[in-house]
């Protein structure tokens, strides 16, 4: 219980007085992740909105394993990510291991599926309504999608919410690959695994009081943009 | 720019899962006013439209129109039996044909908020328009419909849950179009209805066009019992 008031009152202490490492490694956990979930929604968005409205082959396969990667163990893309990108890995020429970008990478990795299985979802049900109409509007392949991602933007935010969630939150994967390298790839998440390891729990836990501060900041600040497109069902 | 009109079907048949829905269909329309396709529930009125607009898989027979099929289809609008509301305001559903065929947001808003005022919405511009009344919904997917000033109009029972004002502010609409020059495709089971609006009948059972003529024909001197039976009101097994 000590530790947890003390904990809560350094947290209060470190925001009050901005403290120039914490809002340093604030701001990069919320870079990184934001920048992977900004790419991961780049992918994951029109891949939903494909496998809604196309019938293919294997979209039965796709579907089922884009759920089933949900929950992917984030030290395990750590791994493959850490792998493929070591010197001696396919893409070692790259010297992209133990940088921000291939803690970008492996976040990405973790947070597409989650997006595109939420907003497959979604997709899919709208799609099954709006049909007919679009059907008999002939609207083309781009009109068609363009509309389903357009109408569905609330529920879509949600899944980007959840994304972001996963990432802000995420530990294994970005410790493996980031290597949590002081002023270079330190984040939350990581400085947290540090401080505690070293038995400098007040810190630990004032650290983590700001990561759920910064992720319910983010999330009222999403809600609230939603919210000035006035009530209703849409 | 080519006539829709004359359409000819010739053996038309959808089936599903093996089993026949409707046909097979012989038709020709001329496209003058108002055909009113009549029949109890499940003798096909849904099928035989969608088929003829296109948007229902036709198994064997053929449906011609005067131009071209995909041209065909762009010069009609199609209003559901559950209007389908997009989840945008009132104003947005109604300019929505308008922005799939390219016209600039601003003129399309413009064209819409006209609409509106021609179907009576326009009070309620701003307002999603799925939180509207049956009436109301009704009356937008007509506006909807209308808004590309399609030469042909299919409507499938689009009165079929609403109270009487709800009725007669649609088919007043729908007589404004009539006089306008749209052709109109409409499937009911209300012979209220049909006797108001049509110009020809098409008499659906199980499937098939049991009996078709001129409305003062049909309504004054129907030739099948069925048919018969059916505008006195009796039931009818399809
Ligand atoms: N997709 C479908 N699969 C199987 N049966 C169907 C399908 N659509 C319609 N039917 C059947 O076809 C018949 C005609 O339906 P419908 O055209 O909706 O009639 P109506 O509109 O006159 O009530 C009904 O018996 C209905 O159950
Ligand atoms: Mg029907």
């Amino acid at each position: 219980m000590g530790d947890l008031w003390q904990g809560l009152s350094q947290a209060f202490w470190l925001v009050l007085s901005a403290d120039a490492e914490l809002v340093e490694i604030a701001f990069r956990s919320l870079r990184i992740t934001v920048s992977a979930l900004v790419l991961a929604c780049l992918i994951a968005l029109p891949l939903a909105a494909l496998l809604a409205v196309r019938r293919f082959r294997w979209r039965r396969a796709v579907i089922a394993t884009l759920n089933a990667l949900m929950g992917l163990p984030p030290v395990v893309v750590g791994l493959i990510v850490y792998v493929l990108l070591s010197r001696s890995g396919p893409l070692g020429a790259l010297g992209l291991l133990f940088t921000p970008t291939a803690m970008i990478v492996a976040q990405m990795i973790i947070i597409v599926p989650l997006v595109a299985s939420i907003a497959h979802q979604s997709l899919r049900d709208l799609w099954q309504e709006y049909h007919d109409l679009l059907i008999s509007l002939n609207v083309t392949q781009r009109q068609k999608i363009a509309t389903l991602l357009w109408d569905s933007r609330r529920a879509l935010l949600t899944a980007a919410l959840a994304g972001f969630g996963r990432g802000i939150g995420e530990v294994g994967a970005i410790m493996v690959v980031g290597g949590n390298i002081d002023n270079y790839t330190r984040v939350l998440t990581t400085a947290i695994a540090l401080e505690t390891g070293k038995g400098e729990f007040a810190l630990a836990l004032a650290l983590g009081f700001v990561l759920i501060a910064l992720a319910i900041a983010v999330n009222l600040v999403i809600h609230w943009l939603g919210r000035t497109e006035r009530e209703g069902a849409w | 720019m080519s006539d829709l009109f004359p359409l000819t079907v010739r053996d038309a048949v959808a089936s599903r899962q093996g089993k026949r829905l409707v046909g097979p269909v012989n038709l020709d329309l001329s496209g003058q006013g108002a055909c009113v396709v009549l029949g109890p529930n499940g003798s096909g009125k849904t099928t035989l439209l969608r088929l003829l607009h296109g948007i229902a898989r036709l198994n064997k027979g053929q449906i011609t129109w005067s131009c071209p099929k995909a041209e065909a289809q762009r010069r009609q609008a199609f209003v559901f039996q559950h209007p389908v509301m997009l989840r945008r305001s009132v104003l947005d559903n109604l300019a929505y044909p308008l922005l799939l065929r390219g016209v600039p947001r601003k003129s399309a808003q413009t064209e819409a908020a006209k609409m509106a005022e021609r179907i009576g919405v326009s009070q309620m511009l701003d307002r999603p328009a799925r939180v509207l009344s049956g009436g109301e919904r009704q009356k937008v997917s007509l506006g909807r419909a209308l808004i590309c000033k399609p030469d042909l109009l299919f409507l499938d029972e689009p009165s079929a849950s609403l109270d009487g004002r709800a009725t007669r502010e649609i088919e007043d609409i729908l007589q404004s179009a009539k006089s306008a020059g749209t052709a109109l495709i409409l499937a009911t089971h209300d012979m209220g209805q049909a006797r108001r609006l049509a110009d020809r009948v098409v008499f659906l059972l199980g499937g098939q066009v049991h009996e078709e003529g001129t409305a003062t024909d049909f309504f004054a001197r129907p030739k099948t019992q069925e048919a018969a039976a059916f505008l006195k009101g009796d039931i009818v097994e399809c």
